[in-house]
């Protein structure tokens, strides 16, 4: 008996072609997303906007403000004469800091062991603040250095930061992207052209035909297989040359994985079209399963180590997390398939999982 | 001759609705079986159960000899079943329709060809064969699903409400193609809700609220009929029915166009009633002849 793949497969490639509106849609919506995440979620904080109450006018204060002056992680957005105008600007927003430098600061600095100076933070948004404080003490520690060149310190930490050394956040957000878009762009696909099928009536024309549940559901998968490998690569391409994302490792290897976890987005695709009776409800479902998890669950932003123990667990079951592991491994650390495979054998029982199921809840019938 | 399609004792619910309920049908091999009734009488089940599409909660179908429940597979190489509702890809051209059809039917490449030219000269879709679905009148719409049915050469054919929407000249070359599948021998199933269809078929079931009423052929028809009938023309004869409604002797009053059938169970008081009511009423302007039944006669009168 001659298999039923391969007309299926002709058949749902000439929807694609004919449609080429929806085609641009699913090409365009992730370049996109990946723009305006891309600019948007950034941890890299510049231009903080801090006032000034320099109390002391010495040498000494003005070789300490040059800190903050001669980087662009900071803007004198005042430099003030009274206390009385560092709250009404913090309220306002115009200022996130405020560096207060007592009298005889100078003085002190050459006659007592230690002299203070004081820093005011907003810390109504705690990660803004957090990254604040880093940079005032990074700007203070460089001056205290500066003055006491003499003075031996014992321990020194001089860190290297490896594979993003600049820790430019579009190098950790666009790949990290990348995963969460084909999750919910592979889901959509599939349950959405299974689905359609049986709100256009003609699932019922297919299913009269000795055609097997196998059939239908590997024709559907393969042709969407290519369409989403094309869209990974748009997607990349796009990130290379918007974002200069570095690509250290071998691009082969990438597209090998990455067809793997396609493989596993689209069965949870077939999977939700399987239960799902119209194209509304399978677009619902396939987006808030596979954009929330892969956005929270992830570790595309927010660390799963420091996630509550049943979030930590419940993150196994989520593929984006296993292809973070995979992009930012090959692009960002370079590395080859020796510290991948864990990840790539869950995705591919992952997926012939959710395949098999798929195919067994799938009824060659209008019952249920 | 052998039997084809044999259902017996058919029972399906959904949830607490009975939609089919001992229900019996037998076709013979080469027979047009037409099946009418109400919408909701349970046509679309009976045809879907046969096809393996609904399961049956008791009761057996028989196609073609093989049990629906056990052979499925095989059964379903056997029919060709057309949905009430047109259900072909609209954005694949007529041929791209019907070599998918092919395909899926696992009609071999050699074949393929000669069936798509002899269904496309059947069905005069030749000239459109490059059109896609989606641009295809009404009638031509039911041609192509009708030719995609019919490329695997099915001996049985379920066609459900074939011709509704369909404009009077397309459905009759709908129904001259199905008398030329007949003549080659497919046995068919169909149903329809018009009457002067229905009348072109070898017999006709009756179906009512999941039963079949009566099964007979359209000469035999109005010998089902129990009581006398007569026609009524008149000017105003939508007053003149209503006139006639609900008087003693007088069993049902239906409308028919512009003509007015009035039934009883005894001549005379029939037409002494309508003498008197039409008089009454100043209607003297009038003829009443008695007709004998049509199908739908027949049917208004099975179903009380």
């Amino acid at each position: 008996m001659k298999s039923r793949i391969i007309p299926i497969v002709r058949k749902e490639i000439i929807h694609i072609l004919r449609d080429p509106r929806s085609l641009i849609i699913i090409f365009i919506m992730p370049t996109l997303m990946i723009i305006l995440f891309g600019y948007a979620i950034t941890f890299d904080i510049r231009d903080i906007k801090i006032a000034v109450l320099d109390q002391d006018r010495s040498q000494a204060s003005r070789q300490l403000l040059e800190k903050f002056t001669n980087t662009d992680y900071f803007k004198i957005a005042g430099e003030l004469t009274g206390r009385d105008r560092i709250e009404p600007m913090m309220m306002s927003r115009k200022i996130v800091a405020a560096i207060i430098i007592p009298p005889g600061f100078g003085r002190d600095l050459v006659s007592l062991p230690v002299s203070p100076v004081q820093v005011l933070i907003d810390g109504s948004n705690a990660n803004t603040a957090t990254i604040v404080i880093n940079y005032l003490s990074a700007a203070i520690n460089n001056y205290n250095l500066d003055i006491n060149r003499n003075i031996h310190i014992p321990l020194q930490i001089q860190p290297r930061i490896w594979y993003n050394p600049d820790l430019d956040s579009t190098n950790f957000i666009v790949p990290g992207l990348l995963a969460v878009l084909m999750m919910m762009i592979c889901a959509m696909l599939t349950s959405i052209t299974i689905s359609r099928e049986k709100e256009t009536g003609t699932m019922e024309q297919i299913l009269v035909s000795p055609i097997k549940s196998h059939e239908i559901v590997i024709g559907k998968v393969i042709p969407y297989i290519l369409v989403a490998f094309l869209v990974a690569s748009a997607v990349l391409i796009f990130a290379k040359i918007v974002f200069n994302v570095p690509i250290r490792g071998s691009l082969v290897l990438l597209a090998l994985l990455s067809l793997v976890f396609i493989y596993a987005s689209l069965s949870l695709g077939v999977l939700i079209s399987s239960k799902a009776r119209t194209q509304q409800v399978a677009l619902m479902i396939s987006l808030v399963g596979t954009l929330l998890p892969s956005i929270l669950l992830s570790g595309f932003i927010f660390p799963i180590f420091a996630m509550p123990s049943a979030l930590q667990i419940l993150s196994y079951i989520v593929p984006a997390k296993y292809y973070l592991v995979i992009v930012r491994g090959i692009l960002l650390k370079g590395i080859g398939f020796q510290y991948l495979y864990a990840p790539v054998i869950f995705l591919f029982i992952f997926g012939t999982l959710l395949l098999a199921v798929s195919m067994k809840n799938f009824k060659t019938n209008l019952e249920g | 001759m052998p039997i084809d399609i044999e259902i017996t004792h058919l029972l399906k619910k959904y949830g607490d609705v009975t939609a089919v309920e001992n229900l019996d049908l037998q076709v013979k091999q080469g027979e047009m079986m037409g099946l009418i009734g109400p919408d909701g009488a349970g046509k679309t089940t009976t045809l879907r159960i046969l096809c393996g599409l609904l399961r049956a909660d008791d009761g057996d179908c028989l196609v073609g000899g093989r049990d629906v429940k056990k052979e499925l597979t095989t059964i379903r190489g056997l029919i060709g079943y057309m949905p009430q509702r047109f259900s072909l890809y609209p954005d694949l051209t007529v041929t791209e329709n019907l070599r998918f059809f092919a395909d899926l039917f696992c009609v071999p490449k050699s074949e393929r060809e000669t069936r798509l030219e002899r269904l496309l000269q059947f069905s005069k879709l030749g000239p459109f064969s490059k059109r896609r679905a989606s641009a295809l009148s009404g009638g031509m719409k039911q041609k192509l699903a009708l030719s995609c049915t019919l490329i695997h050469t099915p001996r049985v054919l379920l066609l459900d409400e074939p011709t509704t929407g369909v404009d009077p000249v397309s459905r009759r070359e709908f129904w001259d193609i199905l008398k030329e599948l007949k003549e080659q021998g497919v046995t068919i199933l169909v149903t329809t809700p018009y009457m002067d269809e229905a009348e072109r078929c070898d017999r006709i079931a009756f179906i009512h609220k999941g039963r079949i009423l009566a099964v007979e052929t359209p000469i035999d028809i109005p010998g089902l009929y129990t009581r006398v009938l007569y026609e009524l023309k008149c000017e105003n004869f939508v007053h003149a029915a209503r006139l006639l409604e609900g008087q003693n002797d007088i069993e049902s009053v239906q409308i028919f166009g512009d003509r007015v059938h009035i039934s009883g169970f005894d001549e005379g008081k029939i037409l002494s009633v309508v003498k008197k009511s039409m008089k009454d009423n100043g209607l003297e302007q009038y003829s009443l002849s008695k007709i004998t039944a049509n199908i739908e006669d027949v049917f208004v009168d099975l179903m009380r």
